[in-house]
């Protein structure tokens, strides 16, 4: 299992994929209906639960929060300030007054984003997107967008290095990009030329899946079975869905 | 049984649309156990006579047989595809899963195995390679010659009674042709494999066919 972010074999890495890819449905739609801070804290406490059970590496995944984090920077320098007509002033720079239901609410945004985002890396990143794949379209989702999410996840990089290559070639003949039509000319060359030669593989790729017997039909190398660590499971996401509910009701 | 025919080609025509033809009533007598090296300059048409061998191209003329029986339709080579495993030139057409266990999968998938058995065949496949613990490998991590062995490898699971391999040598360094000798050795297959390298058809091949650009 190389594949996944965190390679392992914790308590989330046993768990059955399919179930994964539920909870963490559910665990993402209740934390964005949060309302509350101390219920936002609680989820983002489950999260690192899950994280923890996990075994993720610390490093990646403080890493991956990192980039998450950096959009909500927005956030924090327009929210705190747009609350100016009925909230209760903190501060003020000059023009501009801080409230405090406006720092109130970065912070539930904050909390509610990190939450939504170390459940996800916990629950997706113990899994292999194969794994995941073939779970997906077990609870439904089509053949064909599950073929399509795998095999772009495949060719992503095989266009990227074509893409590099041919960036390159452009450099070593003293391609410098300007303000030029010559430089949008290059630049629209060089994704048709992307283009066609996606369009070519896909069609070698073609062949090739039907010289392996293809007809039509994706099958999946995978086979789930539901566990009573898998009720395990179950029970504590109950458990700390309901510890969210009540705590934003109050 | 040594004089079994397992491919006969005869009187082969094929051009691609608006172009000189490439292949002029081409002939080939494909023998049980027979490990035929395939050369010829650039675009003489080597790949397109595999292709059309696959079924994966149309002739214009001509006849081709495989197994005994006449191949026409989409629909008589669908059955005996995977009976003949092509490694195509460039691995990464072939190789098109995440990880190199679904891909090697993934011709005992279409062929209806069960799970456990195909699990079998992966580890197997993966010995034969001398690449065991690559099970969960992501396939665009790995190098150029991994990528080519595990495109044989693709092939070999699918159990075939013949390989056909489009220059498997290109782009890999000694080392590594030396590790697919030996997995052509071992797999007790008869094999047509195209090739510029002479040395390598030479050490691998039992017949020498050379294509010969059509001058007409």
């Amino acid at each position: 299992m190389t594949c996944d972010l965190h390679p392992g074999s914790s308590f989330l890495h046993q768990l059955d994929p399919r179930l994964k890819i539920v909870i963490v449905a559910i665990w993402s739609f209740l934390a964005a209906l949060i309302q509350t801070l101390p219920a936002a804290s609680f989820a983002l406490a489950g999260s690192l639960l899950f994280a923890l059970a996990g075994r993720l590496s610390p490093r990646e995944t403080l890493t991956r929060l990192v980039k998450v984090n950096a959009f909500l920077l927005v956030i924090w320098f327009l929210i705190p300030f747009s609350f100016s007509m009925p909230g209760r002033t903190v501060g003020s720079f000059g023009f501009f007054t801080v409230t405090a239901e406006g720092l109130q609410l970065a912070l539930l945004l904050t909390l509610k984003a990190n939450a939504v985002a170390l459940g996800a890396l916990a629950f997706f990143g113990t899994s292999s997107v194969t794994q995941l794949a073939a779970a997906a379209h077990r609870l439904g989702a089509s053949e064909k967008i599950t073929a399509i999410f795998l095999l772009m996840l495949r060719y992503f990089h095989v266009i990227r290095q074509e893409y590099v290559r041919l960036r390159l070639a452009m450099k070593v003949r003293a391609f410098r990009p300007t303000f030029s039509l010559h430089t949008y000319r290059s630049y629209a060359n060089l994704v048709g030329m992307l283009m066609v030669r996606s369009m070519d593989r896909a069609g070698r790729v073609h062949a090739a899946m039907l010289c392996r017997g293809y007809t039509g039909r994706f099958w999946f190398y995978d086979h789930f079975s539901f566990t009573r660590l898998d009720l395990a499971g179950v029970a504590l996401a109950i458990l700390l869905v309901a510890g969210v509910l009540v705590l934003n009701v109050i | 049984m040594s004089s079994k025919v397992l491919i006969e080609v005869a009187d082969l025509n094929f051009a691609y649309p608006d172009r000189p033809k490439v292949l002029n009533n081409f002939n080939l007598t494909w023998r049980a156990e027979e490990r035929i090296g395939l050369a010829g300059p650039n675009g003489v048409g080597k790949s397109t006579l595999l292709f059309l061998i696959m079924g994966l191209l149309k002739a214009q003329s001509g006849v081709i047989e495989i197994f005994g029986k006449q191949r026409r339709e989409e629909k008589d080579f669908q059955a005996i595809r995977p009976q003949m495993g092509f490694v195509f030139q460039d691995a990464n057409d072939q190789l098109f899963c995440p990880t190199v266990a679904d891909d090697l999968a993934f011709g005992p998938l279409n062929l209806g195995l069960g799970h456990d058995e195909i699990h079998r065949i992966v580890e197997r496949v993966l010995a034969r390679l001398g690449l065991m613990g690559f099970e969960h490998r992501v396939t665009y991590d790995l190098s150029g010659g991994e990528k080519k062995l595990v495109a044989i490898g693709s092939a070999l699971s699918l159990n075939p009674r013949l390989l056909i391999l489009d220059e498997p040598t290109a782009n890999l360094d000694p080392v590594t042709v030396a590790r697919l000798e030996g997995v052509l050795a071992e797999s007790g297959l008869p094999y047509l494999v195209v090739s510029h390298d002479h040395e390598f058809l030479d050490r691998v091949t039992t017949r020498r066919l050379e294509i010969r650009p059509n001058l007409s």
